[in-house]
């Protein structure tokens, strides 16, 4: 029966509980800070997927004067408000009908990217899977010094090398044709490099494991690292799509026909009687890698936090 | 600890190279993992390497494609002293300094917001990196609409009692290429820092909050070390894709944008049309020996600053 005993315990239950509620009140706020930055995130990509539902009369009149073209083609403002709605008055497939059915000039785009696209991502991925092989085994010096020179040329903007790729592909005489694009996208050496992070990572003695088994190094590669790789395969062949299908500089320099400029530079060049086709053609060109992340976000996310330290 | 660690990587490696006993074999396995490299290694050389040397010659040379006279640095002072290349430059090195610590802080701040127990985390980890997913070409539409003189960012600032701001038309253009660049970068950068700061080994800060470290003290003394490579990559990356704001530009305002909008991938751009070699390859060069000076400071730094963590 200490009555100082229980006074403390109180006072201990007390501040506990004090130190309780602040915490409670710190992590509300937190989520509600974060709330609000990812609206502000989403905001845009809803507002292109809601537009996209509405009929033209209803684009006209909210976004009318936003795309109005003058005679130099360029953008004429009218003193007018501009009226950014979340949702459509009416919901309508209007547009999509059109895109879809009726102008087939946006799909043809929408095929000419898939074409300069994904024999990228699928060939730099291949190539890179065997290089990081080749860096993995046998390790030298030289090794050593091409794997930096790989480092250095990943981080050099597209300032730098489409000068070089350009003069090459004219020396080729591959300009305005999709090799172009597609041979300096192939061997880009950035899936090099993070294929080669991850397979560094795989423990020698699996090697030396199945070596004493009796493979060979082209059995040890098809049975223990390429399997191995496999979801950093995955991971690569996103990082690389998303870049690619959000790809400018390269069609803009190698391409002097602008007919053959993929979806991601032609959606820019809309004209104003077709901006309600636009949204819904920006919404049809942004499912694709939305819902790449929707299956492969785990991918994704695995994906750029092996990038992390370049020296690795 | 460390002792430890070095340790460990040494016989590691001794493991790796332990491998080299039957030489014969050795040989002949060292040639075919040069036959898994020669295709990449061939085609870097073809289309990158062999050519950035013939860059490097033209820009020492007049009218190369036609006859090559050796200039010296006559097209590095010409492209210097060229009125838009000076432009580009300096707006892209405003652009570069300012965009690119926000694109280090920011997410560094909402990868510390994630790191504390709050519910939601995966949700809200997806909302911030699904911009990155999004084509710029798609968005572009919703930005014009937004900035418009007339749109929704003029009219939250008039609530304020600011005057309408011409958003593409005056210095503000900065402003909002910013924010497109920090909307679609930020959750590459929070993605890199959350793995960067569950990196950091949990017994450290159990006992650093045993000894009623802080908060602030954690980070700084304990988690700031284990993060710093992470921050240098970063930085780099950052830097690499605040070039590639020219994709924003170029979408939202052509070939030829206002001389606020005027970075060096526009005037590259121009070049190319006009095929000017000589230009185009000093400038190039240019901006790869600055890459190269800048990315080697940062390593430089990441050394000197991460020195006493062994991965």
């Amino acid at each position: 029966m200490n009555v100082n005993v229980d006074k403390d315990a109180v006072r201990a239950y007390k501040k506990k509980r004090r130190k309780n509620i602040r915490g409670v009140f710190k992590s509300l706020m937190i989520v509600f800070i974060l709330a609000t930055v990812s609206f502000l995130f989403l905001a845009p990509i809803v507002l292109t997927i809601t537009n996209s539902f509405m009929q033209q009369s209803e684009i006209k009149a909210n976004y009318g004067q936003v795309f109005a073209t003058d005679s130099n083609g360029g953008k004429t403002y009218v003193s007018e408000q501009v009226n950014l709605k979340f949702i459509p008055e009416m919901v309508s497939f209007e547009q999509y009908k059109k895109v879809l059915f009726e102008s087939s000039d946006y799909l043809q785009k929408f095929w000419i990217s898939i074409i300069l696209v994904v024999p990228i991502v699928v060939f730099q991925v291949l190539v890179a899977v065997c290089t990081a092989y080749g860096f993995y085994r046998y390790d030298g010096k030289l090794k050593h010094i091409i794997f930096f020179s790989y480092i250095i040329l990943m981080l050099m903007p597209y300032q730098v090398t489409t000068v070089p790729n350009f003069l090459v592909a004219k020396g080729l005489g591959i300009v305005n044709t999709n090799w172009a694009i597609w041979l300096p996208g192939i061997f880009s050496p950035f899936s090099v490099y993070l294929i080669t992070k991850f397979m560094r990572r795989i423990p020698y003695s699996l090697i030396e494991a199945a070596e004493i088994d009796g493979c060979n190094d082209f059995k040890i590669f098809s049975s223990v690292c390429y399997p191995l790789s496999k979801g950093c395969m995955a991971s690569c062949a996103i990082l690389i799509f998303i870049d690619y299908w959000n790809m400018v500089e390269q069609p803009v320099i190698m391409f002097s026909d602008e007919s053959s400029y993929p979806l991601s530079v032609f959606l820019s060049r809309i004209n104003e009687g077709e901006i309600g086709l636009a949204f819904a053609v920006a919404t049809i060109y942004m499912f694709l890698p939305l819902f790449i992340f929707l299956y492969g976000e785990s991918y994704l996310v695995e994906g750029i936090s092996y990038q992390g330290g370049v020296k690795g | 600890m460390k002792i430890d660690l070095k340790k460990y990587r040494k016989k590691y490696t001794e493991n790796g190279t332990a491998y080299t006993t039957n030489k014969k074999k050795n040989r002949k396995g060292v040639l075919v993992s040069w036959l898994f490299l020669s295709p990449s290694v061939i085609g870097v050389l073809t289309f990158f390497l062999v050519p950035f040397l013939i860059v490097i010659f033209y820009s020492l040379t007049q009218n190369p494609p036609v006859h090559y006279d050796f200039v010296g640095l006559d097209n590095y002072t010409s492209v210097v002293n060229n009125v838009a290349f000076h432009d580009a430059a300096v707006n892209t090195a405003i652009f570069s300094a300012i965009a690119v610590p926000l694109a280090v802080i920011i997410p560094l701040l909402l990868a510390m917001l994630l790191d504390t127990k709050i519910p939601f985390k995966s949700q809200f980890r997806s909302f911030f990196l699904t911009p990155l997913m999004v084509p710029v070409a798609s968005v572009v539409l919703v930005w014009q609409v937004v900035f418009h003189y007339n749109g929704l960012a003029n009219e939250i600032i008039q609530k304020f009692g600011v005057e309408s701001i011409e958003w593409f038309d005056s210095e503000y253009a900065h402003l909002v290429i910013l924010i497109l660049f920090l909307w679609k970068n930020i959750g590459y950068n929070m993605i890199l820092f959350i793995a960067a700061l569950g990196s950091v080994p949990g017994e450290l800060l159990e006992a650093a909050s045993l000894e009623r470290c802080g908060y602030w003290r954690m980070f700084f003394s304990i988690k700031f070390r284990y993060i710093v490579s992470t921050m240098v990559f970063v930085t780099i990356m950052s830097l690499i894709n605040s070039f590639k704001v020219f994709r924003e530009i170029y979408l939202l305002k052509g070939a030829h944008p206002t001389s606020y909008m005027y970075m060096l991938q526009t005037f590259m751009n121009n070049k190319f049309d006009s095929l000017d070699y000589n230009t185009l390859s000093s400038a190039a060069i240019l901006m790869s020996l600055v890459m190269v000076v800048i990315i080697g400071i940062l390593f430089f730094a990441e050394n000197r600053l991460g020195k006493d963590i062994e991965e």
